[in-house]
C-alpha cells in the first residue's frame, strides 16, 4: 500500500489496490479506541436499467435497497446478529448512486472485517425471505408516505426532471418491490457486487497492510468491471415544470425550492463543480446572506430552513426549503436576490470569509469516523482525491461563483414544490 | 484524554476536556433548572432570542459574519431535557487551533462571543427588544405545532404526555403551545434573569487547549454570570415513580391522516433508573429486549414476523422508564402489541441465550467505548452527569456493564410495568 501525507488536515491515508480492482483505503488515527469500516458498491437507486452480458436489463425501483436488506441474510444465518455478537455495530443504506454496508466496534475488528467482507459478496437468497422482506419494506415504504419532508423532496425532483430515475423514491413502491425475485436479485448482485466496482474504507487506529491482507484473503471474485447504465433520453436543460403543490397531515406548509444544474462532469472537474456550487449556495442562502436576514425575520422562514448542492450521475441541482407560512413569497425573495447577486456581485472580504467558513466546515466533519469513511468511498466511486478539498478551495474565484449564480440560479431552472397542511390535521 | 471538573464562581462548573482527538473544538454554556410547565416555554424562548443579537453584533447577520470568521464556527441555542431537568444555553463548534490556515487562535474570540451573546443581549425600555421576542414567539409555536410531522417522534412524545400528565416528566422541552403563544419582552426577561440568578450553569469544554488557557479564556463570562448569581442554584430533582399506576394500562388512541399506524408502549422501570444499583443491568436489558438490531424486539417483531420496519424500545434513565414503539398497519396493532408483549414475558422467564446477553452487553459497552471517541456523545455524557449529579465516567460504568449477569437482566424485567399505550391511527382505521 501507499501512504499519502495531507499536512494541513493532519491526516495519514493508506491507498491499494487488489488485482481485481477493489480499492482499499486506511485512514490511520492513532490513539482511537474505535474502528469504522465501510464497505461499498457504486449500484444505487438509480441504477434500475443497466448492461449485463445477457443484454439490457430492466428492474423493479428499489432492487438496490432490497437487496441492501437481503444481503445481511446468510447459509448460516444473519450477519448482523454474528456482528453483533462479536460487538460491533453494523447497519448500511442505500443511496441514489451507492450501496453502504458498515460497522463500528471497539473489539474484534478483524473478524468483524471479515464478516462484512464476507457476506456482502457472497449472496444468499430464497422465495421465503424475499417474501418476508417485502412485509418489512412495504412497511419502510409505507413510513416514508408519511414523511412529508421526504415527499416534498421528491415532489421537487418530479418538477426539476422529465426522465431521470432520480425522480424515483430510492424504496421503490409497494407495487415496484412486489415484483422482486430471488433472481433478480442475484443478476443485480452479479452486476454490480464485482470488486472492480466497489471500495471497502477503514477509519481507526489499525495495520492498513492488515486490512488489505484481510481482503484479499476474502474478497476473491473476479472483478467484472463498471457496468454501463440507463438514465434516460438526455433531460432538458431547465426545469420541466415549475411548481407543485398537495396536501397532507402537517402543521405547516413545507417546501423545497430547486435549481437544475448541468449535469456533474468527472474527477476533478466534479469536485470543483461540487465546491462552487456549495459556495454559491452559501452566497445566496447561508447564515450570513442578506437574504438569509431577510427571510427569517420576516418569519417567512425558521431555524429548520436548509439547503445544498447534490450531484449524481446525470443530474445536479440545489435545493433549499423548511417551513414556511408563505412558500410563494419566499419564491419571490430568493428569485429577486438571484437577480441581484448576478448583476451586483458581492464583495471580495465575503467570500472569502464564506470560503473560510465552508473550507472550516469540511475540516469539521472529518473529525466523524462515518463521516471520513463515507466520504472516501463516494469520492473514489467518482474517481475524486476527496482529501484535495483544501487545494481546490484555494484556487477556485469569485468570478467563477457570480458566473454559476448567474447562469444557473435563474427562474428558468428552478421549481417550488409545497406541501402544505389539510390533511386532516389534529 | 484529561477531563478536569471544578467549580468557578458559585453555581458555576467547568468540564475541561483536553484532547488533540479532534479537528473541531466544543465551547458550551448550559444552564440546568427544574422543568416546570409554568417556566418551560418561557425558558426555551430564550436562548434562541439570546441568539439573534447582543450589543456588539446586534444582529444575526452580524453574528453570523462573526461566526464565519472563526471558520464557520457555530453557535446553537440549546433547549433540552434530560429527567426532569431543563437545559437551556448556546453549544459552541469551532475549528481546533490547531487546524486554522495562519494559526489563529479561536478559543478566545469564540469564548468573546459567547459572553457577549448571553450577557449582553439587546435591550429596548430595560427588557429584550419586541421584534426578537416576537420573532422567536412565533417560531417557539409553530415548532411546538410542527412536532406532530414526524410521526414516529411525535406518538413518542404523546406517550411522555399522556403517560407522565401529572408529572413534571409529562412537560415538553419547549413546553405548551398556549403558554408560548402567551409570551411578551417582558416575561422572557423575566426567565433569562431567573435562569442567571439561580439555575445550575454548567460550561463545557473540548479541545486541544489546557485547563488553565481555557479558565483564562472563560474569565470574562464567569465574571458576569458571577456578578448576576443570587445565592445557591435551585436543586435539580427527579420523582421516580417505580410502578405503574393501579388499573392500568391506560389507553390512548389519536387519529390522522396517516397510511401507517405508530403503536408506542410505555413502562415503569420498577425503581430501575440512572441512580439505582440496577442501572448497567437496564442499560443491557434495555440492548437485549428492544434497543438494538439483534433485540428480541427486532428479531421477532420485524424479522419473524414481518409485521413492520421498526419495534424498538428505548430507556430514559434518568425518569425510570422504558418505551417501546413501533410502526405498523392499522390492523396488525394488536398482533404486533401481543407479541411485543409475549418478547417481555420471555426475558422475564429467562428466555434467551448467553451468546444473547454477551451481544446485548458488547452493544452498551461498545456503545461507551465509542463515545470516548465522539466530540458529540463526549458532551451529552457529560451534561447528563451533571444533571443527575453523578461523576463516573464513561470507563468505570463500562467496568460495571461488564459483571451485568443474565439474573440482574431477569431482575430487571420483572420489575416492568406496562402504564399507558398510545396508537396513532388514521382516520378510518
Amino acid at each position: 500500500m501507499e501512504e499519502k501525507r495531507y499536512d494541513k488536515l493532519g491526516m495519514r491515508l493508506w491507498r491499494g489496490e487488489l488485482e481485481n480492482g477493489l480499492r482499499v483505503y486506511v485512514d490511520v488515527r492513532p490513539g482511537y479506541g474505535k474502528q469504522f469500516a465501510f464497505f461499498a458498491t457504486r449500484y444505487g437507486g438509480l441504477d434500475t436499467r443497466f448492461q449485463t452480458q445477457a443484454g439490457w436489463q430492466d428492474t423493479p425501483a428499489g432492487v438496490a435497497h432490497f437487496l441492501e436488506h437481503k444481503l445481511f441474510d446468510t447459509k448460516d444465518g444473519n450477519a448482523l446478529q454474528i456482528m453483533a455478537a462479536n460487538g460491533a455495530d453494523p447497519n448500511a443504506f442505500t443511496s441514489f448512486d451507492i450501496t453502504g454496508y458498515f460497522f463500528q466496534c471497539t473489539q474484534g475488528f478483524e473478524e468483524n472485517l471479515r464478516t462484512l467482507l464476507g457476506f456482502v459478496t457472497e449472496p444468499y437468497f430464497t422465495p421465503e425471505s424475499v417474501a418476508k422482506e417485502q412485509g418489512i419494506i412495504g412497511q419502510e415504504i409505507a413510513m416514508g408516505d408519511d414523511e412529508a419532508d421526504t415527499e416534498v423532496f421528491y415532489d421537487l425532483l418530479g418538477c426539476l426532471y422529465a426522465h431521470h430515475p432520480i425522480r424515483t423514491h430510492i424504496a421503490g413502491t409497494q407495487a415496484s418491490i412486489a415484483q422482486i425475485t430471488p433472481q433478480t436479485l442475484y443478476t443485480c448482485h452479479g452486476a454490480f457486487y464485482n470488486p472492480a466496482n466497489m471500495v471497502l474504507t477503514v477509519v481507526g487506529d489499525v495495520d492498513p497492510e492488515r486490512v488489505m491482507a484481510i481482503a484479499r484473503e476474502v474478497v476473491t471474485a473476479p472483478g467484472t468491471g463498471d457496468p454501463a447504465r440507463d438514465y434516460g433520453p438526455a433531460e432538458p436543460v431547465q426545469a420541466v415544470t415549475h411548481s407543485s403543490r398537495r396536501t397532507m397531515a402537517v402543521s405547516a406548509p413545507l417546501f423545497q425550492l430547486g435549481f437544475k444544474l448541468p449535469a456533474p462532469g468527472k474527477g476533478p472537474d466534479r469536485l470543483r463543480a461540487r465546491l462552487i456550487g456549495n459556495l454559491a449556495g452559501e452566497l445566496l442562502a447561508g447564515d450570513s446572506s442578506p437574504l438569509y436576514a431577510q427571510l427569517y425575520e420576516a418569519g417567512l422562514i425558521t431555524r429548520n430552513f436548509a439547503y445544498g448542492y447534490e450531484d449524481y450521475p446525470g443530474c445536479a441541482f440545489f435545493a433549499l426549503g423548511g417551513e414556511s407560512r408563505d412558500p410563494q413569497a419566499v419564491e419571490a425573495k430568493v428569485l429577486a436576490e438571484c437577480a441581484r447577486l448576478a448583476a451586483e456581485g458581492f464583495d471580495a472580504a465575503r467570500f472569502q470569509r464564506i470560503k473560510k467558513a465552508a473550507y472550516g466546515g469540511m475540516v469539521g466533519q472529518l473529525n466523524s469516523f462515518e463521516d471520513t469513511a463515507v466520504e472516501l468511498a463516494q469520492a473514489d466511486l467518482n474517481g475524486i482525491e476527496y482529501l484535495t478539498f483544501p487545494e481546490v478551495f484555494r484556487s477556485i474565484t469569485a468570478d467563477e461563483v457570480r458566473e454559476f449564480i448567474r447562469a444557473w440560479f435563474t427562474e428558468a431552472q428552478s421549481a417550488l414544490a409545497v406541501i402544505g397542511p389539510g390533511g386532516g390535521e389534529g | 484524554m484529561n477531563v478536569t471538573r471544578e467549580t468557578l464562581a458559585p453555581g458555576v462548573a467547568l468540564t475541561a476536556i483536553q484532547t488533540d482527538k479532534f479537528k473541531s473544538a466544543s465551547l458550551t454554556v448550559t444552564f440546568l433548572t427544574p422543568l416546570r410547565r409554568e417556566t418551560a416555554s418561557a425558558n426555551a424562548l430564550v436562548p434562541y432570542v439570546l441568539r439573534r443579537g447582543c450589543r456588539r453584533w446586534p444582529t444575526m447577520g452580524e453574528v453570523s459574519v462573526r461566526l464565519e470568521e472563526l471558520y464557520g464556527g457555530a453557535m446553537e441555542p440549546l433547549v433540552g431535557k434530560i429527567g426532569e431537568t431543563q437545559s437551556l444555553g448556546l453549544v459552541g463548534s469551532f475549528l481546533d487551533d490547531a487546524y486554522t490556515l495562519e494559526g489563529e487562535a479561536v478559543l478566545e474570540q469564540a469564548s468573546e462571543l459567547m459572553a457577549a451573546l448571553l450577557l449582553e443581549p439587546v435591550t429596548e425600555d430595560g427588557v429584550f427588544r419586541r421584534e426578537y421576542v416576537d420573532g422567536e414567539r412565533e417560531n417557539l409555536v409553530q415548532n411546538i405545532r410542527s412536532q406532530m410531522n414526524d410521526k414516529r417522534s411525535y406518538a413518542l412524545l404523546r406517550l411522555t404526555q399522556e403517560m407522565c400528565r401529572g408529572e413534571a416528566y409529562g412537560v415538553d422541552r419547549l413546553g405548551d403551545q398556549d403558554s408560548a403563544a402567551a409570551l411578551t419582552p417582558q416575561s422572557a426577561w423575566e426567565a433569562y434573569e431567573a435562569l442567571l440568578a439561580s439555575a445550575q450553569v454548567e460550561l463545557y469544554y473540548c479541545g486541544s487547549a489546557d485547563p488553565q488557557r481555557v479558565r483564562g479564556a472563560l474569565g470574562t463570562l464567569v465574571e458576569g454570570l458571577r456578578a448576576k448569581r443570587r445565592g445557591a442554584p435551585e436543586k435539580l430533582t427527579c420523582q421516580v415513580a417505580p410502578h405503574a399506576a393501579q388499573g392500568g394500562p391506560r389507553e390512548v388512541v389519536e387519529r390522522m391522516e396517516v397510511t401507517q399506524g405508530k403503536l408506542t408502549m410505555g413502562f415503569r422501570t420498577g425503581g430501575a433508573s440512572v441512580w439505582a444499583e440496577t442501572y448497567p443491568a437496564l442499560l443491557v436489558f434495555n440492548a437485549l429486549y428492544g434497543g438494538t438490531a439483534t433485540s428480541k424486539l427486532f428479531l421477532n417483531v420485524r424479522e419473524k414476523l414481518s409485521l413492520c420496519y421498526y419495534a424498538s424500545s428505548a430507556v430514559e434513565a434518568a425518569k425510570g422508564i422504558l418505551m417501546v414503539s413501533s410502526g405498523v398497519e392499522f390492523d396488525k396493532m394488536a398482533q404486533a402489541q401481543e407479541e411485543i408483549l409475549a418478547q417481555l414475558e420471555a426475558v422475564k422467564a429467562g428466555g434467551f441465550t448467553d451468546a444473547d446477553l454477551t451481544s446485548a452487553r458488547q452493544a452498551v459497552v461498545s456503545r461507551y467505548r465509542g463515545t470516548l471517541d465522539s466530540r458529540a456523545q463526549l458532551e451529552y455524557y457529560w451534561l447528563s452527569a451533571a444533571v443527575t449529579g453523578r461523576d463516573e465516567t464513561p470507563e468505570a460504568l463500562i467496568a460495571r456493564l461488564e459483571q451485568v449477569t443474565a439474573q440482574d437482566v431477569v431482575a430487571v424485567a420483572r420489575g416492568l410495568e406496562l402504564d399507558t399505550i398510545y396508537r396513532l391511527m388514521g382516520k378510518e382505521g
